[in-house]
């Protein structure tokens, strides 16, 4: 029986490969989650989930629910408001002493203490921990020490931190800078119990923190739940059970799971579906605007786009680009032309302009032609826009801002797009300073201030100044502004530095990047904050 | 038989290293993952150079390579970008998309050979023409088409299934997912089979069979069928490989977090470790599809001689 042994062994090769999947695993239970639990869509964080080492929404998500820093967002406001802070004191706004509240614990009801905050931050600091938020503790001294250029680090701690007493701690700055403190409500600087340190593996499973929930379960690349903190102590207690986070392979995936009542709330509405979003929702849409700003920057560290004179090309494409048709057309209002290098999101106080740009950011083609012809042209009679196009409709955009340059000069494709495929690839060559055209750049704050929309992007040598822009007069301006303890002041020396910005077009503001956000008909009182992150422990479910 | 086999097991190895070198090279040309690691800030020279270091970005490709190999030998592939084992994500996701192939395959084998051999038998009829319409109307159509209106209709519309597979995704959830990624293989099946059952349909050994007295049903099943499978299952065996790798747009649109998802996630962060080990192993599940579509040629075909 030949044919017999024929399929034994046949038999033998498929057994192994059935083996490999084993076994089938239990169903989920259907529907948007048990009473009171908020379901929500996530996508896999990019970094291990640690504060000083996450710097994208995703992560910064989870850290927002059981985080609370010494000062925190106001959601409504932005304003940065002392949150486990009692009180941070100075007299010469370089050297602080910050007093902790009594009462806080983290939920292994470890306390929080002045301890806390120092660990954490020099943890941060240190090289050799590699954490991507490494330079925002760059202002303390001693951050050399922990942090060198080259070899190894020749401290483990800043000297620039003193704990005095359990609830009180100093911080010593290089220079002057007086609204540091309202920095601190960024999730790099939040506190970290001993767990952290002792058993870091442990930690990163199920991160524990201090904030309204605490972590039920954690499954990377899947999900994550998130239950309620009854011990929880702040005035900040989540009025919900806990929050689902699920993973989703495609934004449109978790737009289907919404509109069919799988899923609560999608943070992010793709594109494709903006057209259905008033038949399938209603009034369960939000699209407000967030601190992030897009630009097209230009190369000034190459001559052809610095040199005398070509500041009248630069603010020439800028009129030439048609911002309210894009924006209809391309992103249906989900982003909203930009007026200023800032955000609206800032608010009036916080230093956002609707006039900063002026007429340099209004289409006017007429205006836009005469000022490239007056300055002799676009170098070499043309002009690419570069950046990445595996996400964000960056392709169509481009291409319709070419359209919209190429109109107005009417001398024929003069504009043309080079496409990146990946984002890596892109930041690549933007960050060695490869690129010889303008390119995109997009800026999400870190902090609502308007210190962070300027000073890294345009300070020179600034850490993301990707297109060396240098001005002394801006810098003078700026460090002045940071100088200034007087808050409205330090904000009215922003914006005349913003002025030189609007001069010197180094930078073509586009628009606004709004958060947009839906909701299924279980839950109310959604709101997104300035980051466009929802807002969850206020989330109600019914 | 033996030998046999053992011989292409070892004619695997060299198939593997080549395999994984141009994979290596590939997504190293993509270029610098760790820019992209710092969002849009621009990266810290000094944690980027440790980072780099870690990953031995460092050195020549060729060291990076051997020493890559190396890890691989150990068991070892590496670790993702978010902290993870790159065999930990194939723990998780190989299982996932095998399950969803060992659907669509069924589907393939059962639906895709009895249309075939209806509409072989009945050559020329209406039935015939009714299913070569059918099915070149299901291989023009993308699967991100069929995925998104199925979806859609099932799932939303009528509400017969869940629209999204859960994270244990098992294979009552993956029906839906299976026959989207079934259907344009299925029509190749079915036009395959057809041919072969036509033009076989004549052959001598079936004229025979039918002359001995033997019933219709077992001259098909038995001596029409047996004989007429071998291209379908020639086809079916690379479809195994081919399934796997690029399930990519089925499990994005279902949210299926198999190999496809996180080969895209890989590529789209220039994730090397998980792309080339990810890869790696699909290379071997091609491989061990092949050897186990040789071997059953024998067992369709008893003529078949193995050396």
């Amino acid at each position: 029986m030949r044919g017999a042994t024929h399929a034994k062994w046949a038999a033998c090769a498929a057994a192994v490969a059935l083996a490999a999947t084993a076994c089938g695993g239990g169903s989920d239970s259907g529907g948007g989650g048990a009473d009171g639990i908020v379901s929500s869509s996530w996508g896999d964080p990019q970094n291990p989930l640690e504060p000083a080492n996450t710097n994208e929404v995703q992560g910064g998500k989870v850290l927002d629910m059981i985080f609370r820093g010494l000062k925190r967002y106001d959601p409504e406001t932005g304003e940065a408001k002392n949150f486990l802070a009692e009180k941070i004191e100075t007299t010469d706004s370089q050297n602080f002493t910050i007093t902790l509240k009594d009462g806080w614990k983290f939920s292994n009801d470890e306390p929080v203490t002045a301890q806390s905050f120092v660990d954490a931050w020099n943890y941060g600091a240190d090289v050799t921990k590699k954490q991507n938020n490494s330079p925002f503790f760059s202002d303390i001294v001693g951050y050399a020490d922990v942090h060198p250029e080259k070899g190894d680090p020749k401290s483990k701690t800043m000297s620039g931190l003193v704990v005095k007493d359990p609830k009180t701690f100093t911080v010593a700055l290089k220079e002057k800078f007086s609204t540091w403190p309202e920095t601190l409500g960024y999730q790099a600087f939040s506190p970290l119990p001993k767990a952290f340190f002792t058993d870091h593996d442990a930690w990163l499973k199920k991160p524990v923190g201090n904030g309204p929930y605490t972590v039920d379960s954690y499954t990377k690349g899947t999900g994550m739940k998130l239950r309620k903190w009854d011990a929880y102590t702040g005035e900040d207690k989540a009025v919900n059970g806990g929050v689902d986070l699920k993973v989703y392979t495609d934004n449109n995936t978790a737009y289907t799971d919404l509109i069919s009542g799988n899923l609560d709330l999608v943070d992010d509405v793709p594109a494709q579906q903006l057209k259905n979003v008033a038949n399938d929702l209603g009034d369960r849409y939000i699209n407000q605007p967030a601190l992030i700003i897009q630009t097209l920057t230009f190369p000034l560290y190459d001559p052809q786009w610095s040199k005398e004179g070509m500041d009248k090309v630069r603010r020439g494409i800028s009129m030439a680009i048609n911002r309210d048709e894009i924006t209809k057309q391309i992103f249906r209002e989900t982003r909203t032309p930009a007026k200023d290098w800032t955000s609206p999101a800032l608010g009036d106080k916080g230093g956002f302009s609707a006039t900063a740009c002026g007429e340099a950011c209004s289409f006017n083609p007429t205006e836009a032609k005469k000022l490239i012809q007056e300055a002799g042209g676009l170098p070499g009679g043309k002009v690419s826009l570069t950046s990445n196009v595996d996400t964000g409709s960056h392709r169509e955009w481009m291409d319709a801002v070419c359209n919209s340059i190429n109109n107005a000069l009417g001398e024929g494709p003069v504009c043309t797009v080079n496409p990146i495929g990946t984002f890596a690839d892109f930041r690549n060559q933007q960050s060695s300073f490869k690129l010889t055209g303008p390119f995109r750049s997009g800026w999400q704050a870190d902090y609502p201030l308007i210190q962070n929309f300027l000073e890294p992007l345009y300070y020179t040598g600034a850490s993301s100044n990707y297109g060396k822009f240098s001005n002394p007069e801006f810098d003078k301006l700026v460090d002045a502004a940071n100088r200034e303890s007087d808050a409205a002041k330090a904000t009215g020396l922003f914006k005349d530095a913003e002025k030189i910005l609007a001069e010197q077009m180094p930078s073509i503001p586009l628009w606004y990047q709004n958060g947009s956000a839906g909701y299924g008909e279980r839950v109310s009182d959604v709101k997104l904050n300035q980051f466009s992150v929802p807002v969850y422990d206020q989330i109600k479910v019914s | 038989m033996g030998r046999y086999v053992i011989r292409r097991l070892l004619q695997m190895i060299p198939v593997f290293i080549g395999s994984t070198f141009l994979i290596f090279f590939m997504v190293y040309a993509l270029g610098d993952p760790v820019a992209a690691l710092f969002g849009d800030k621009a990266p810290d020279p000094a944690t980027a150079a440790r980072i780099r270091k870690d990953l031995y970005l460092d050195q020549p490709l060729w060291k990076q390579y051997l020493h890559y190999m190396g890890q691989i030998f150990q068991g070892d592939f590496g670790t993702a970008f978010n902290g993870q084992k790159v065999t930990e994500l194939m723990a998780s996701a190989f299982p996932v998309t095998l399950r969803l192939t060992i659907v669509a395959i069924a589907i393939e084998i059962v639906v895709g050979i009895t249309l075939g051999v209806i509409s072989g038998l009945k050559r020329g009829k209406s039935i015939d023409s009714g299913v070569l319409v059918l099915t070149l109307v299901v291989i023009s159509v993308p699967t991100f088409v069929t995925g998104y209106l199925l979806q859609f209709v099932f799932g939303v519309k009528w509400g017969w299934v869940r629209p999204t597979v859960s994270p244990d995704a098992p294979f009552s959830e993956l029906i839906l997912p299976g026959i989207v990624l079934a259907l344009v293989s299925l029509a190749y099946v079915t036009r395959l089979t057809r041919t072969s059952i036509a033009e076989n349909v004549k052959a001598d050994y079936v004229r025979t069979a039918v002359a001995k007295g033997l019933p219709r049903r077992r001259v098909i099943t038995r001596h029409l069928l047996r004989n007429s499978l071998i291209p379908v299952v020639t086809f079916i065996g690379t479809d195994i490989g081919a399934l796997m790798g690029g399930a990519i747009v089925t499990e994005r649109i279902f949210n299926i977090h198999g190999v496809g998802y996180q080969l895209y996630q890989g590529i789209l962060r220039n994730n090397s470790p998980t792309v080339v080990g990810f890869v790696t192993i699909l290379v071997i599940v091609f491989l061990l599809a092949n050897l186990l579509v040789d071997l059953l040629y024998a067992v369709l075909d008893p003529r078949i001689r193995y050396a």
